[in-house]
């Protein structure tokens, strides 16, 4: 049995007393590709934050790593690309190298000196996304393809096991997309667990191995074949299975 | 110059002067692309509020102030925390109550007017030993506290979600901005006044960010320039006699407008030779 990554058990969470997610429970492991799905409010970027511990569920508990959450420390293990990420201020004065360089920060302690090996990590995670090139460029004079390889350069620059990406493709076209797809694709095959949110179900890279379908409940919770076999009653959802027929 | 840098009261001011111009430009940066700039004028108020009750016990009015601006900034935290209010609405509400306090102590006790006005438009040659030395220490705690921080702040001040995950202490980043910009108002009220006192935070940064590169160097031309208008500001007092906090918030504007004016021009010429090359 492969390693539990993400445990979510039984979890509910509300907004002043409306429901936003119910009676949740899913395991994510060790090398997976799981693509969270499910339309705009159906509580997916609630669920997102509550297995990074952003928010307190009402009822239900949660592990990462096999701790339960309020006992996790090590967050180096974990690299997080929030839906900001193509919605940077437009006047923020940060170079692509220093973006990255905060991915750092979680294993470090104060004052937190950038080493030459912390540099080469840079580097690295830079070379892994294919934007060496833009290291010295500032954030918001990239496009938003580039902007999103910087934050996920930024979230892998730890070298965590999982990465959660809420979605990440929200206003770039089709061929960044792809290519978006293209690198999430090598990261997992490299071994890191990838968890992607995303509300467009014929956006969905076919690359997810495991696909959870959420709106409030959890509707679906298995692998990709199992979600398409589903899908055949489900015109509209299509995009995602095309490739199986 | 070499001269006027022999009197010691002209060293302790350009030290008191420099170090506090160091603090308030690297904290505005934060607080500026935080969007929460305007905390250095309300914290101005309720300074304000404190030197009215120094005077009025007998207190140093200096002690007195960043005992209220400590206070006023805990009080807005826990407003903003435990209520529904807006953080610009507890400022406003904490800040006017200290200001009205202060109008009413002040108008009770006719006797201390004059010596209010020092404290509202500042005078850094003219100050005690003591309020000199405590300025110092102040802005040297806000520096070290900014080097050792100043990677975190960033993070916080860029994404504050992912520097949580990240398991960085949040909540303690941003209590810590507000009351080391209380300590920082303190201690530049003697450089430039509580009147202007934000302007120091807000005007450096400001322009700095107008020069579009990265942070480090964002901070650093801030810096740069608070610095300068210090120096200018003081030597034009000793030379001409003209008052320091006034040049010194003048010279910090004109510099925004000179950067202002130049990035306008560059962009101006730059969009004319896309268009040439275009064509």
């Amino acid at each position: 049995m492969k390693e539990e990554i993400i445990n979510i058990n039984d979890v509910s969470f509300a907004y002043s007393k409306q429901d936003v997610v119910k009676n949740i429970t899913l395991t994510i492991h060790k090398g997976e590709f799981v693509g969270l799905i499910g339309p705009n409010g159906s509580g997916k970027t609630t669920l997102l934050k509550i297995m990074l511990g952003l928010l307190e569920p009402n009822k239900g508990s949660v592990k990462l790593f096999n701790k339960p959450i309020k006992k996790f420390k090590d967050w180096s293990k974990i690299g997080y690309v929030p839906q900001k990420a193509t919605n940077i201020d437009k006047n923020f004065p940060a170079t692509v190298q220093e973006i990255v360089l905060m991915g750092l920060l979680s294993t470090k302690k104060i004052p937190k000196i950038i080493t030459q090996k912390d540099n080469q990590k840079i580097q690295n995670a830079l070379e892994l996304t294919n934007i060496t090139n833009l290291s010295k460029a500032r954030i918001t004079d990239l496009s938003g393809g580039q902007q999103q390889r910087a934050l996920i350069a930024k979230a892998l620059v730890s070298n965590p096991l999982i990465i959660l990406l809420d979605e990440p493709t929200t206003g770039v076209d089709q061929k960044t997309q792809e290519n978006f797809y293209k690198l999430l694709a090598k990261l997992n095959k490299k071994g890191i667990t990838i968890v992607l949110v995303t509300h467009d179900i014929g956006r969905i890279t076919r690359n997810v191995t495991k696909v959870a379908s959420i709106n409030q409940k959890l509707t679906f919770f298995g692998n990709h074949k199992e979600f398409c076999a589903k899908d055949k009653n489900h015109p509209h959802e299509h995009t995602l299975c095309i490739h199986e027929e | 110059m070499i001269e006027m840098l022999t009197y010691p009261f002209m060293q302790k001011a350009f030290l008191t002067g420099i170090l506090v111009a160091i603090a308030c430009a690297a904290l505005g940066t934060y607080l500026i692309l935080k969007k929460f700039s305007l905390i250095g004028d309300g914290l101005a108020h309720i300074a304000f509020g404190g030197i009215a009750t120094g005077l009025l016990f007998g207190i140093t009015p200096f002690i007195s102030s960043l005992i209220f601006a400590l206070i006023g900034s805990i009080s807005i935290l826990k407003l903003k925390e435990k209520t529904a209010i807006h953080a610009d609405t507890a400022i406003g509400i904490i800040s006017h109550a200290s200001l009205g306090l202060g109008i009413f102590i002040a108008s009770i006790a006719r006797g201390f007017n004059t010596d209010i006005l020092s404290y509202l438009f500042g005078s850094i040659l003219a100050i005690k030993d003591s309020d000199l030395i405590l300025s110092t220490i102040l802005a040297l705690s806000v520096i070290a506290f900014i080097l050792l921080y100043n990677k975190d702040l960033f993070y916080v001040t860029f994404d504050e979600e992912s520097a949580k995950v990240s398991g960085i202490n949040t909540n303690f980043l941003n209590s810590m901005l507000i009351i080391l910009t209380a300590i920082t108002i303190v201690s530049s009220m003697n450089v430039v006044g509580l009147l202007l006192a934000s302007a120091l935070i807000i005007i450096p940064p400001s322009s700095a960010l107008q020069l579009k590169t990265s942070f480090k160097k964002t901070i650093l031309w801030a810096i740069t320039f608070a610095i300068l208008s210090i120096i200018i500001g003081l030597v034009t007092a000793y030379y001409l006699d003209y008052a320091v906090s006034g040049t010194i918030v003048l010279i910090n504007t004109l510099i925004f407008l000179i950067i202002m004016t130049y990035k306008k021009f560059e962009n101006y010429f730059n969009s004319k030779k896309i268009n040439y090359s275009n064509s």
